[in-house]
């Protein structure tokens, strides 16, 4: 199953689990997974159906563009970021 | 120049090169049209106020204005709608804030209200008589002030998020931020030695000589045309369409050629302003910034406090490193906190970390990106650590890092693990160098190493590719050429195409003429609108087999091409011959490709610098400075090593002199460049340069992106070479003149023999 990450500051929505396996195959479906497990995820991550701006997603390490509708594999690790830019 | 390749790793003469040599490149203060109307924008002379009364009918009624403008002329719609600033959104009421100041300013500089005149002097002198009642409120400076229980609060609305999480506390830290791995308390039991020290840098801006420049037109057909100098075209579209809530098909922004910009250039000032103005004169309006309101008013870097702990054994092993950063975001959230958050320790492979940072509001102007933002005022921290640790433990600092650094495979604090990355070969690329192993001697002289990362970008491009009937190829692209990118690109190109990069003509149009493409930054340019020509090329390739095939009557699939010539079943063409059979063949040839790549693939810089101290006057003297770097795939070395010099330059600047220097009130007291001390040419010897390739598995060929990593290390390999210089560590930047006498002085006094 996917591996998701937990950031430390939202582990306190997850009793302090740092890493958790998820059922889904996209990281919309993960997140209603970690939402149906551990209330609150939605509401920091999601806001109006997008990923919110100042997060970032990344799986297998590298951020992804397409936010909640990437696809992720059994293997998939996923890290919930936030969002970078450069100069 | 790898074997592999004909066009890349070359050194062709830049494309614009005639015109910038000539003085004919245009840039926005070329700019002219019928009927141009000239703006100045009035700003605040107190760095946090009130504003009780704008009363503008002198200045409309002086004899040459054609019309004033204030925040009320904005289109009344919700303020926490959020804006696109090009790489990330920001609630509009900020956006819109920042470029005419509501019913606070929140900075000396802050832009109040505008005028559009016959000219520039009467619209300087018409703004004068624009008369604003200020009550006049007690400003805050710095991260560590404005986090206080009892500080000014900046915005009354603003509260504290931690990804996502609103604590609902009234505060001027906008963001907390905490990425951790490990567990620091066992692994800091675990060390032999632990330093820990507290460090601060000033805040420095970019320092671009062009000052920020705009002419809008708005159309009576609703239409707006934007001439301007920006790293983001698009982003000036997308942010003027939000700011003044208006579609974006409605604005046509076109980039003149830029002066400079390393981050600065992202985010819109004068726009909006320009547009409005030429909506209420039915005329075109330029506004030119002057160097002082550029200084007071654009964005310069975070000043930054920070705490760096790091716990190792006696080989030198790293057991735990923590970090608290506090980086000052200016009017409005969104210093550069995260990257320095994600960089402080990303070049070592940690077991044990925690970092905490915060986005702290304070009156100076609103920070912008500057080359790796937040990044070097984090590595100035871990990199002088990271020193004073080696020193302790009697140990080569390059050996020190070369032991504890991150590979393919290290896992980040911020959780990602890292790709192949060239960390481990810029530290022997460092330790190899004739530099490092030259030996250093004289009194008051020192040598200092150090090293960075960023992460780089990907982000959206595109690109357009025409083929001519003379076998040459027109370049339409959408990157502001702020580094000799347009070359660069136009490389990968030709590299495809089996042609000169002369062969290629590049021009950077505007936001009506070419697909979406996003900023010029991130040192994303050459990666991701070089990956767009590149699969525009493969798109014209494709195109020319098939009529090669059709030429020879055969399947285009048998066509192959290589080097710009194509064969099949004995027959063979050139690309130019091929070329000049387009018409007949089937018409035009036009390449088209829009990306939005992943794996930008980080890029890591060294730095060596050696430094001489005149214990009279504490001035610091360059003798020798290398700059080491990770290009992935170089795609013109002379552009990356033009890259690496600039960014060692601003970087010597950024350590040795630069500052904004504020009065107590807020008042920046050294806003021109006859004050605010940058280096020149006479200042620094020859900036040597290695390139080292590790090329990027994410890019058809290769390439890391070079633009800004190149200036986090030479602010901590300078302290680190001041220190053994002078015997005494200085952990506050700049490091200039009075700071070192302080430094010295202070040793002296402390010495038992003194």
């Amino acid at each position: 199953m996917p591996k998701v990450f937990i950031p430390t500051l939202l582990r306190h929505l997850t009793d302090g689990q740092a890493e958790l396996e998820l059922e889904g195959s996209t990281v919309r479906q993960i997140i209603a997974g970690l939402e149906f497990q551990y209330p609150g995820f939605t509401e920091r991550l999601i806001d109006n159906g997008r990923l919110r701006p100042n997060v970032a997603i990344a799986i297998d390490n590298e951020i992804t563009p397409l936010g909640l509708m990437e696809s992720v594999s059994p293997t998939s690790e996923i890290h919930f970021l936030t969002a970078i830019r450069g100069g | 120049m790898s074997e592999k390749y004909s066009v890349i790793g070359t050194r062709p003469i830049r494309h614009d090169g005639a015109d910038k040599v000539t003085g004919r490149a245009l840039y926005g203060a070329d700019f002219q049209m019928a009927g141009l109307l000239r703006g100045f924008i009035l700003r605040s002379p107190h760095a946090h106020a009130r504003i009780q009364r704008i009363d503008t009918s002198k200045a409309e009624a002086f004899p040459g204005v054609h019309a004033v403008i204030t925040t009320k002329d904005f289109p009344q719609v919700d303020g926490t709608k959020m804006v696109d600033l090009g790489e990330g959104l920001m609630p509009l009421a900020y956006a819109r804030g920042n470029v005419l100041a509501g019913d606070k300013v929140l900075y000396r500089g802050h832009a109040v209200a505008a005028v559009a005149a016959i000219n520039a002097h009467v619209a300087e002198e018409a703004a004068a008589l624009i008369e604003v009642e200020y009550e006049v409120l007690p400003c805050v400076l710095t991260a560590p002030e404005a986090m206080q229980p009892n500080a000014p609060i900046l915005h009354a609305d603003l509260t504290t998020k931690e990804l996502g999480e609103n604590t609902g506390k009234v505060s001027n830290i906008a963001d907390h931020i905490r990425f951790s791995i490990g567990d620091t308390n066992a692994g800091f039991e675990a060390a032999d030695l632990i330093v820990e020290r507290e460090f601060n840098t000033a805040t420095v801006h970019q320092g671009y000589i062009e000052p920020h420049n705009a002419t809008a037109l708005w159309n009576t057909d609703g239409r707006i045309s934007i001439w301007c100098s920006t790293q983001g075209s698009f982003v000036v579209r997308d942010a003027t369409a939000g700011i003044l809530d208006i579609p974006v098909s409605q604005i046509k922004v076109t980039p003149m050629e830029i002066g400079g910009g390393f981050g600065g250039k992202i985010p819109v000032y004068l726009e909006p302003v320009a547009a409005l103005l030429s909506k209420k004169t039915g005329r075109p309006v330029k506004i030119l910034m002057p160097r002082q309101a550029v200084f007071e008013a654009t964005g310069p870097t975070p000043g930054s406090y920070m705490k760096v702990k790091i716990g190792a054994k006696k080989d030198g092993t790293i057991t735990a490193a923590q970090a608290y950063l506090a980086f000052e975001a200016g009017a409005y959230p969104g210093a550069m906190v995260v990257p320095g958050a994600m960089t402080v320790f990303a070049a070592y492979d940690l077991a044990n970390v925690l970092i905490d940072g915060y986005d702290v509001v304070v009156n100076k102007p609103s920070t912008a990106a500057y080359r790796a933002p937040g990044a070097p005022n984090a590595a100035f921290a871990t990199e002088s650590v990271i020193d004073e640790l080696a020193e302790k433990l009697n140990l080569d600092p390059i050996d020190l890092r070369l032991k504890n650094a991150a590979k393919e495979g290290t896992r980040r604090a911020d959780g990602p693990k890292f790709p192949r990355i060239g960390c481990i070969e810029v530290l022997e690329a460092m330790k190899n160098s004739e530099h490092y192993r030259s030996t250093l001697t004289g009194p008051n002289r020192g040598r200092g190493v150090a090293l960075g990362f960023w992460f780089n970008i990907g982000f959206p491009s595109s690109c357009t590719l025409n083929v001519t009937a003379d076998g040459t190829v027109n370049l339409i692209e959408g990157s502001t050429d702020i580094g000799g990118s347009r070359t660069s690109i136009a490389m990968q190109a030709a590299e495809v195409l089996g042609l000169k990069a002369e062969d290629i003509h590049p021009s950077i149009v505007d936001t009506d003429s070419i697909g979406f493409t996003a900023v010029t930054g991130g040192s994303r340019t050459t990666f991701a609108t070089g990956w767009a020509a590149y699969e525009a090329a493969q798109d014209v390739v494709r195109q020319m087999k098939e009529r090669a095939a059709k030429l020879w009557e055969v399947s285009p699939d048998s066509v192959t091409a290589e080097k710009g010539l194509y064969k099949s079943n004995g027959h063979s063409i050139g690309f130019k011959d091929l070329a000049a059979r387009i018409a007949e063949t089937g018409g035009p040839i036009v390449g088209r490709a829009a990306v939005d790549p992943r794996g930008a693939g980080g890029s890591f810089a060294g730095a060596i610098v050696d430094v001489e101290i005149d214990p009279e006057t504490g001035k610091t003297t360059i003798l020798r400075f290398t700059s080491v770097q990770d290009a992935g795939r170089a795609i013109h070395p002379a552009y990356v090593e033009g890259q690496m010099q600039g960014g060692s330059v601003q970087g010597i600047g950024w350590a040795l002199n630069e500052e904004y220097f504020m009065s107590n009130d807020g008042r920046m007291m050294n806003s021109s460049f006859l004050d605010y001390r940058m280096p020149t040419a006479l200042d620094v010897p020859m900036i040597e340069t290695i390139i080292v390739e590790v090329p990027n598995p994410g890019h058809p060929f290769g390439v890391r992106g070079v633009g800004e990593a190149n200036i986090i290390p030479p602010q901590a390999a300078i302290a680190n070479a001041i220190t053994r210089a002078i015997g005494t560590r200085l952990t506050r930047l700049p490091m200039n003149p009075p700071a070192i006498m302080e430094a010295i002085w202070c040793q002296k006094s402390s010495s038992p023999h003194s």
